[in-house]
Order: structure tokens, then C-alpha cells, then sequence
């Protein structure tokens, strides 16, 4: 793998620190007009997701990581692992549950999602910023009720829970935004 | 802008100069990288550098007899980019002579008083000692290394890079430690000057007369950005010799090109009269002034579109 300067961090280049695959954020030049050049950088841990602030001497260079987001289809859940497939290669994929992580919430069978690989092992999931999904449970609607104001909670087929309106029933399906675990809207048939 | 300072020096009769951009030698300083151009003259030919900064090339002139003289002009860093940092920048460069130090920030203290007046309003002008200032952000004595306590500093500090990056090398610690935790904080609407830095961070100023653990230099700041650098300047040239021969050094180590200017040695040893000399980043201060979060936004064409 390359190796890459400080000069060359840029936000989303992906680089081997502390033999962790991480993302740089940000990248700042910091030099003392009489003194020695730095960089100051935020990067993100791709395996624990946590950003932290490093700073480097300028021109000082770190490992390339071999990572890279791959579109693929979620297939089945075995019990252990989740089990994903690029659709144009039929190449298959298992996940455990760390490298899942929330996007267990939102993965129903057959639904697209980006499938981070490091060293070409699934690192993290990423579900599509929409999905559509089926509500198994929530309390029944009063009838009248408008969409303004209150709420209730319903869960949906992939046992997350999201707040939605009251005249929202069990079995429709409505539109979720994955990013913030917020209901869009109904999805009519 | 470049009127107004302008119109401040006409009227305390200092003399405007210009000085080549392209020179023989040029400055020592660690960790100055230049820029270098070929000087083809046939049968000759000349490797040329492009100034840091018109230092040594004003003081030549002051040992000639100049008086007391200014600089507007372009300088080059090479190596050097990012959201303050431009290759190509513009200095506002400026020889008292007779001033001190102390009369030198006075006169700092008014020029930025005259620049921004009707602009933007900034708080009463702060003055604080390097090592005051330090103690105040990290509770360390910058004028004494005491390795332990600067790595239990990083430490509780979550700077742990520090401690790899710096070692046992004093002056990168200060670098460090002064940019991460304490230049941050200069100068919130204000000017803020900071005086009296270690003797080890002297370059081409003066060591105190009184106290031989600081020199006389100022750096001033605005918001936390570094504005300019001025000292009461060194003036014995068997000092400056000294010093740029230990510079030369260090450079050697880093592998960073090595010009030594003979020619302000030769002039120091002709006597430069006793004076102060200030270099203040007009982009910098653009910056500031307009409130652009980057140096690209006051250059008309940035070195990626130069």
C-alpha cells in the first residue's frame, strides 16, 4: 500500500494508524512563523467509529489502509452472521455483529446497502439513507386524529422502533430516514 | 490598507525601500524552506534564492546609513500551505532605529490602531510575557525544560503525540506546546503582544541585557492568528556569526539547502546602528480585518490557481 504525507491528508483519505484502518476529517497546517511546521488532524477510527485529534510533524507520512465501500445486497442473517453479496460478481460476504453494528436496525432481506471492507473484510455497514419497512406492532389509531402533533411508537419488521403518527397502522409500511432513525412517510402500496 | 500604513510611516519620516527578491544567499533559520531559480548568464550560471523575508537585505542597508525605513513586498516560503499559510505572501517590513523594543511595540500598538480604526473595533492592546502566558495556558516554565513535568503535561493535556514528537528537544516542545495549547487563546479582539521569549528561540534578536534566559522579541497575535515578529536586533555580527553557523547546522541535519549570506555579516561587522525592526503577514491581517476564515479568501489568485 502507498504511504501518504501530511501534505496529501485530505478529508476521507484512508490511513493505517495504531494498526487501525482510520478516515482523516480534517487536516490543519499549524506553523510558528519561526518554528516547526505541524498537522493538526481529526481522524476517525473505522472500527470504533470514534474521532480523535492527532498531530503530526509536517511531512511525516503514514500507511495507506486498504479500504473501500462496496454497494452490495443484504442476503440472511445465519444466527452468527449477516451474509451480503455484490450483485454483478455474486461474491459473498459475512458480517458479525460488530461490524453490523446499528445497521442491524434497519437491514431486511434483499435491501442494497454500502459494505465497507478493510483488507477485504467487512469493516462496517452502512444501510441506505431510506428504507422501507413493515410495521409488526404499534397501538391502534384514533380515528380523527391528524398527522400533527404527538405520537406513538410502533416497532418494524427488523425489531427497531421509531416514533410515527397516530393513524399510522400495524402492516403498513412506511419510509424511515436511517440517519437519524426518524419516520418520513407512508408508503402506499 | 497598503495606503493607510503608508500614510503612518510619511508621517513619522520613515523612508519607503525596495530590496531584490532575488538574492545570493539568504536567511539560517531551521525551518525556512526556499525557493530556488537559476540565474543564466552565459558562460555563467547562478543558482538564485527567493527571499523569506527582506531582513537581511534591509539591514544592509541600515549599516549603509539608511535611517529609519520600511517594506511592503512580496516573500516566499516554499513548503508551506493551508488555511493561513500561502507560498507567495506579502510583508509589511519596518527598521526603527534608536527604538528599543518596548518603543518598537509601542509603535506596533499604533499602527494597528490605525489600520483598524473605523474597521473594526478591537479591545484594549494586551501585553504578557512568553512565560507568563505560558504558565497561564499549561502551568509549565517555558524558560526551564523539565522533561517529566512537560510529558505529565501532554499527558493530562491528551497530547500524548508530544512526547514522541518532541523528545528531549526543548525548542519543539515550546513550538508544540505554544501553537496546540496557547496561541489559541491571544488576542480575542485584541491585539495581544508577547515578549520576552526564551533565549533559545532568539534567531536574530537580542539577548536581554538584563536577563541572558530571554531575548528581545515580540510576536503579536489577533483571534489566535500569528500576525507578525520583531525584535530589538542583534547587532554584533561575531554573535551572528555564531548563531547562523549553529543554524547552518541544524539545517544540515533536516537536509534543508544551506546559503549562508556573508555579505550581512560583512555588514554587521561595519557597524548597523542600534535599532528595532518589526515583519507583520498583510494577508494575514486582511484576513483578520475582513473576517475570511482562509487565506485563499484574501488573494486574488491562490497558489492552486496562480
Amino acid at each position: 500500500m502507498a504511504s501518504y504525507s501530511t501534505n496529501e491528508f485530505k478529508a476521507g483519505l484512508k490511513v493505517m494508524l495504531d494498526n487501525d484502518p482510520c478516515a482523516i476529517v480534517e487536516n490543519e497546517f499549524v506553523k510558528p512563523g519561526k518554528g516547526q511546521a505541524f498537522n493538526r488532524v481529526k481522524i476517525r477510527n473505522l472500527k470504533t467509529g470514534r474521532v480523535i485529534e492527532r498531530t503530526f510533524k509536517s511531512g511525516d507520512s503514514l500507511e495507506g489502509a486498504d479500504v473501500v465501500d462496496v454497494g452490495m445486497q443484504y442476503l440472511y442473517n445465519d444466527g452468527e452472521f449477516r451474509h451480503f453479496m455484490v450483485p454483478d460478481t455474486f461474491e459473498q460476504y459475512q458480517a458479525d455483529e460488530k461490524a453490523v453494528g446499528e445497521a442491524t436496525n434497519w437491514l431486511k432481506d434483499q435491501d442494497s446497502c454500502t459494505v465497507t471492507l478493510w483488507n477485504d473484510v467487512p469493516l462496517s455497514v452502512t444501510p441506505a439513507n431510506f428504507v422501507e419497512l413493515a410495521i409488526t406492532q404499534t397501538d391502534p389509531g384514533v380515528r380523527g386524529d391528524t398527522s400533527g402533533g404527538g405520537g406513538k411508537p410502533a416497532t418494524l419488521e427488523t425489531g427497531a422502533v421509531v416514533r410515527v403518527p397516530l393513524f399510522v397502522q400495524i402492516g403498513e409500511v412506511i419510509k424511515v430516514d436511517t440517519r437519524t432513525g426518524e419516520y418520513v412517510s407512508r408508503v402506499k402500496d | 490598507m497598503l495606503q493607510a500604513i503608508r500614510q503612518f510611516f510619511a508621517e513619522r519620516a520613515v523612508l519607503e525601500v525596495e530590496t531584490p527578491l532575488l538574492c545570493h544567499g539568504s536567511g539560517t533559520d531551521p525551518q525556512l524552506n526556499f525557493f530556488t531559480t537559476e540565474f543564466s548568464f552565459p558562460p555563467e550560471q547562478q543558482t538564485l534564492f527567493l527571499q523569506t523575508s527582506p531582513e537581511f537585505a534591509m539591514k544592509r542597508l541600515l549599516a549603509a546609513g539608511s535611517g529609519c525605513i520600511f517594506q511592503i513586498c512580496k516573500a516566499f516560503r516554499n513548503a508551506e500551505n493551508g488555511r493561513y499559510h500561502n507560498p507567495e505572501f506579502t510583508l509589511l517590513e519596518w527598521y526603527r532605529v534608536g527604538f528599543t523594543l518596548a518603543d518598537l511595540m509601542d509603535e506596533i500598538t499604533d499602527l494597528i490602531t490605525f489600520l483598524f480604526k473605523d474597521r473594526l473595533t478591537l479591545q484594549a492592546a494586551q501585553y504578557f510575557t512568553y512565560q507568563d502566558i505560558f504558565a497561564r495556558h499549561t502551568g509549565l516554565d517555558a524558560l526551564a525544560f523539565d522533561y517529566s513535568a512537560y510529558c505529565a503535561y501532554a499527558e493530562e493535556a491528551r497530547l500524548p503525540d508530544a512526547i514522541t514528537l518532541c523528545g528531549q528537544d526543548h525548542v519543539l516542545w515550546l513550538d508544540f506546546l505554544f501553537s496546540h495549547q496557547v496561541q489559541p487563546h491571544l488576542g480575542h479582539n485584541a491585539l495581544c503582544l508577547i515578549y520576552g521569549y526564551p533565549a533559545c528561540q532568539s534567531s536574530l534578536a537580542r539577548i536581554n541585557q538584563y536577563n541572558a534566559s530571554i531575548t528581545d522579541r515580540v510576536e503579536i497575535f489577533i483571534n489566535g492568528v500569528e500576525l507578525g515578529n520583531g525584535y530589538y536586533e542583534l547587532t554584533d555580527a561575531d554573535e551572528q556569526e555564531k548563531r547562523f553557523t549553529n543554524e547552518l547546522k541544524i539545517r544540515q541535519q533536516l537536509n534543508h539547502a544551506v546559503a549562508r549570506d556573508d555579505r550581512l555579516i560583512a555588514a554587521l561587522k561595519a557597524g548597523m546602528p542600534d535599532c528595532a525592526g518589526m515583519a507583520i503577514g498583510l494577508d494575514r491581517l486582511l484576513m483578520i480585518l475582513s473576517g475570511s476564515p482562509s487565506i485563499n479568501d484574501v488573494l486574488a489568485f491562490p497558489i492552486a490557481d496562480a
